[in-house]
């Protein structure tokens, strides 16, 4: 049985396993089915990063963007944080 | 007594949802535990007829919910086993009949006389789902090792964790290990990768579950079935014992057996 595996192996054409295609699409549409959260996720999220951000930062916060976006494989925060001066000078 | 209301979720349907919860109870109930099945799905019910007690239904959990019946009038006593009830579904209701309050109370009214609660939760994640969890201590999600189940279970694990459901348990059912050892089927370890939470047990493919559902007698009953074999030990996980994981599907390879012939393993 092991030996005809092997053997099938060998001469198969398909590169990938059925189940290889399978584990690898299934990870794609989780990443993007947790990507889809709630507005409220984000607003929370938002919000904790501003009051982050206040302590080093003065920043716009009315133009300040924050999206998850999805990528082909992967989800990245990204934010858009005008900047109107610094709070802190750090080592000079 | 410490009672424990569990629920037997999925998100898909027709992965065994209520089969699982049929075998499982009936184990618990087989190593002298009290146990009561809670069929919640309303409108489809089902589990009446997996367990063989369909004609003795005269009251259902709509039935009680609304106190057209007290709770005991309604609880059907299991034909085998005596510490085993089930409360059935109603037929001819929607799923809004009962609301998650209304559950919740029916559930800790259960838990003074049951040990163990196993609630079967309908298919999706509407309100019939939020009805099932809404009293429960522990979630067991059931997924089948393809792409549309474990995606489901994947949702299902982020609603239960957002409902306070935490650590929720993973069942793999219907596996089929000549499919794996070919590459043709994601094996427990790309599941668990993908779902990360913890592993209760794995039920392997048995075509003695169509035979035992036929004669309305679960397979935990027959010493011969592999899935039975299986759920009896999940069984055994769920009363706290520590029964180790076998290799591949959870039922003793020819491997295994012979180890335990040479004593080798415990």
């Amino acid at each position: 049985m092991v030996l005809l595996d092997i053997i099938n192996k060998i001469f198969s054409k398909e590169s990938l396993n059925s189940k290889d295609i399978a584990r690898e699409r299934l990870r794609l549409v989780i990443v993007h089915d947790r990507a889809t959260v709630s507005s409220e996720f984000i607003t929370l999220l938002k919000e904790d990063l501003i009051k982050v951000m206040r302590e080093y930062l003065d920043i716009d916060e009315e133009q300040l963007i924050v999206n998850l976006e999805n990528e082909e494989d992967s989800i990245a925060l990204v934010a858009n944080i005008p900047i109107k001066g610094f709070k802190k000078v750090v080592n000079e | 007594m410490k009672s424990k209301v569990i629920v037997i979720t999925s998100g898909k349907g027709g992965v065994g949802k209520t089969t699982t919860t049929a075998n499982i109870g009936t184990a618990l109930a087989m190593m002298d535990k009290k146990v009561v099945l809670l069929d919640t799905d309303i409108g489809l019910r089902n589990l009446d007829v997996v367990m063989g007690l369909e004609n003795r239904i005269v009251f259902d959990i709509v039935d009680v919910v609304n106190g057209n019946c007290q709770l005991k009038k309604a609880l059907i006593k299991d034909k085998r086993y005596d510490g085993l009830y089930l409360l059935p579904a109603a037929q001819t209701k929607e799923k809004s009949a009962v609301t998650p309050h209304q559950m919740k109370n029916l559930m800790n009214e259960l838990k003074k006389e049951f040990e163990y609660v196993l609630v079967d939760c309908p298919a999706g994640i509407e309100q019939g789902f939020k009805n099932a969890i809404s009293g429960a201590d522990q979630a067991i999600v059931i997924a089948t090792p393809e792409i549309s189940s474990v995606r489901d279970a994947d949702r299902i694990i982020g609603l239960l964790e957002a409902a306070d459901l935490r650590n929720p348990k993973l069942i793999i059912n219907r596996l089929r290990s000549k499919m794996i050892r070919r590459g043709d089927m994601m094996d427990i370890e790309d599941i668990l990768d993908i779902l990360s939470i913890d592993l209760l047990g794995v039920v392997p493919e048995d075509e003695f579950i169509v035979v035992s559902t036929n004669r309305g007698e679960p397979a935990v009953t027959e010493n011969n079935s592999r899935a039975g074999a299986a759920y009896r030990r999940v069984a055994s996980r769920i009363m706290g014992n520590d029964v180790p994981m076998l290799s591949g599907d959870d039922t003793p390879s020819f491997v295994d057996r012979f180890r335990k012939m040479l004593k080798l393993a415990r």
